[in-house]
């Protein structure tokens, strides 16, 4: 099958030549990072719409991360018999990222799907809509970081320059939440079950993941945590805003998982990039 | 210069139910062997365009006639490059603008101006262009202060003149349309019917996909009969129309 297009996407554009799966694959993408006004919108308008005519808006984010992790955070320390000052600034971090994480995956199965009838309608490079599921979760993220600010001036917390290693880190998590979304987002058109069956796991992987409790609580053998690339994923970006250095193994599996992830992913999206508009 | 060109192109449709696009089903199927698996995966496919062949050059005026189901809305989308064909070739010069649904990108519960730049950007452009062609856009809808409303609170017709006002503010070189475009009272259907001639005229080529005579002969200049999928005719539009009454009767 041979489908040539020219300057389809941007006006003035012009791409002549015949084009294999894997060129209009990474055109998708490129392209899509190319619309970033149009995703950027998009993203910014998502958050507004859920709050729209709110009195405090998308401050309602930072609202209810705020009671909720200020209610678990003392239940949990009772429970542990942990100071609040240690505990509350780790779970707080903990359930900011993994709501970053989670978000990304769970809104990633339908980043296809919710966009159905732009896809139908439109000739438009499929990579914006991930990039829109970042952007709004990102936007997110910023939001809930709030918390964590409030929790470090009222415990006089100050995490130093290590803190700066959170970039990197959160970076990582970005590029890992783009594959993770292309990836179940495809699946998920062609096989409408997995959202349900990706809702699951995640609710079992927060408990497994050591959020709410610490990997020094494990008694027997840390393997359960250590092996889960979620634990490593969390520590990327949590340990340097608590002013810890992230080990060497936790850079090795976060980089791996994103070079696996990548090829695999990629994989997907080159053979079946064409068929998402049969599917959605 | 703007140009479609359809080689032996074929489209088809898997018909995915809940039954087939379960995962349960394939897992089962793995799991037995592949004896329920011929039920289990086995799914309809509907041939929606078989071995269409057409050359479209600049300056054409295209009308697709057929019967409902005949192909011509899919045929438009593989304009549009929205379907990637099973087999054949598609070679499209020019930028592309389906008009396919008029609400399309449209949010009710932003204003009108909102939703102007929001379409634009769907549409293509970038937020710089959508503000230099904001103020002729509210011009042309004549909605005034409603502009600043949200659209859920638009009349059908004020909804219409937006969308309407939104799409052909592009110029596009190539503009595909399916038929119920244009709503609105009298007085702005005849605004919007200058406007539409304008615009088909700036373009390099028109595909339209219509049922009406009327619009088909003020728009196009020739026309192609589909059905089943096929393309059946091919030629002026008295021609077309003719084969069309005589297949339908």
């Amino acid at each position: 099958m041979n489908v040539n297009h020219a300057g389809l996407w941007r006006r003035g554009g012009s791409i002549t030549s015949k084009h294999t799966q894997l060129a209009k694959a990474l055109t998708d993408i490129y392209e899509g990072l190319n619309r970033w006004e149009l995703w950027g919108t998009l993203g910014w308008h998502d958050i507004r719409h859920r709050y729209r005519r709110s009195i405090i808006g998308p401050f309602w984010i930072t609202l209810s991360m705020g009671i909720m992790v200020g209610a678990l955070g003392f239940l949990y320390a009772q429970f542990f018999g942990q100071p609040i000052r240690n505990y509350l600034p780790f779970l707080a971090l903990g359930i900011i990222i993994w709501g970053f994480i989670s978000s990304l995956i769970l809104e990633g199965c339908v980043v296809f799907i919710a966009s159905e009838s732009v896809i139908r309608q439109l000739r438009a490079p499929l990579s914006i809509h991930v990039f829109r599921v970042l952007w709004r979760n990102l936007i997110i993220f910023a939001h809930n970081m709030v918390i964590y600010l409030v929790i470090m001036l009222i415990f006089g917390i100050w995490p130093g320059t290590r803190a700066l290693l959170a970039i990197p880190g959160m970076l990582i998590l970005c590029l890992n939440g783009i594959w993770a979304s292309f990836l179940v987002g495809l699946l998920s058109t062609r096989f409408r079950d997995i959202p349900m069956i990706a809702a699951n796991i995640i609710q079992i992987l927060f408990f497994f993941t050591p959020i709410i409790w610490n990997i020094d609580q494990l008694r027997t053998s840390k393997l359960v945590a250590e092996l889960n690339p979620f634990y490593h994923l969390v520590e990327i970006v949590r340990m340097p805003l608590l002013g810890h250095s992230p080990p060497l193994s936790t850079w090795l599996v976060g980089l791996g998982v994103t070079a696996v992830g990548y090829v695999v992913a990629l994989g997907f999206f080159v053979r079946f990039r064409a068929r998402i508009a049969y599917w959605v | 210069m703007a140009s479609i060109r359809l080689d032996h192109v074929s489209v088809l449709f898997p018909i995915y139910n809940g039954t087939s696009r379960s995962l349960k089903n394939r897992l089962i199927a793995a799991g037995t062997g592949g004896r329920i698996g011929a039920d289990g995966t086995r799914h309809v496919v509907v041939q929606a365009l078989s071995d269409v062949s057409t050359d479209i050059v600049h300056g054409d005026r295209v009308a697709l006639v057929g019967r409902n189901g005949a192909g011509k809305t899919t045929l438009l989308r593989v304009m549009a490059g929205i379907y990637e064909p099973a087999d054949g070739n598609v070679i499209i010069e020019g930028q592309v603008a389906p008009l396919f649904d008029v609400s399309l990108g449209m949010d009710p519960e932003s204003t009108g101006y909102e939703n102007i730049l929001l379409r634009g950007l769907y549409l293509g452009l970038s937020k710089a262009e959508v503000a230099v062609k904001i103020e002729e856009i509210a011009d042309f809808t004549e909605l005034g202060t409603f502009l600043e409303m949200p659209l859920r609170t638009y009349s059908a017709g004020m909804h219409a003149r937006l969308a309407f006002a939104i799409s052909t503010c592009i110029e596009p070189e190539i503009l595909l349309l399916d038929e119920g475009i244009g709503a609105g009272d009298e007085a702005f259907l005849e605004k919007a019917r200058h406007h539409i001639d304008a615009f088909v005229q700036r373009a390099g080529i028109l595909v339209l996909a219509s049922h009406s005579e009327q619009l088909v002969q003020q728009l196009c200049s020739r026309a192609i009969l589909l059905d089943q999928g096929r393309i059946i005719a091919a030629g002026s539009i008295n021609e077309v129309f003719e084969k069309y009454r005589q297949a339908a009767a």
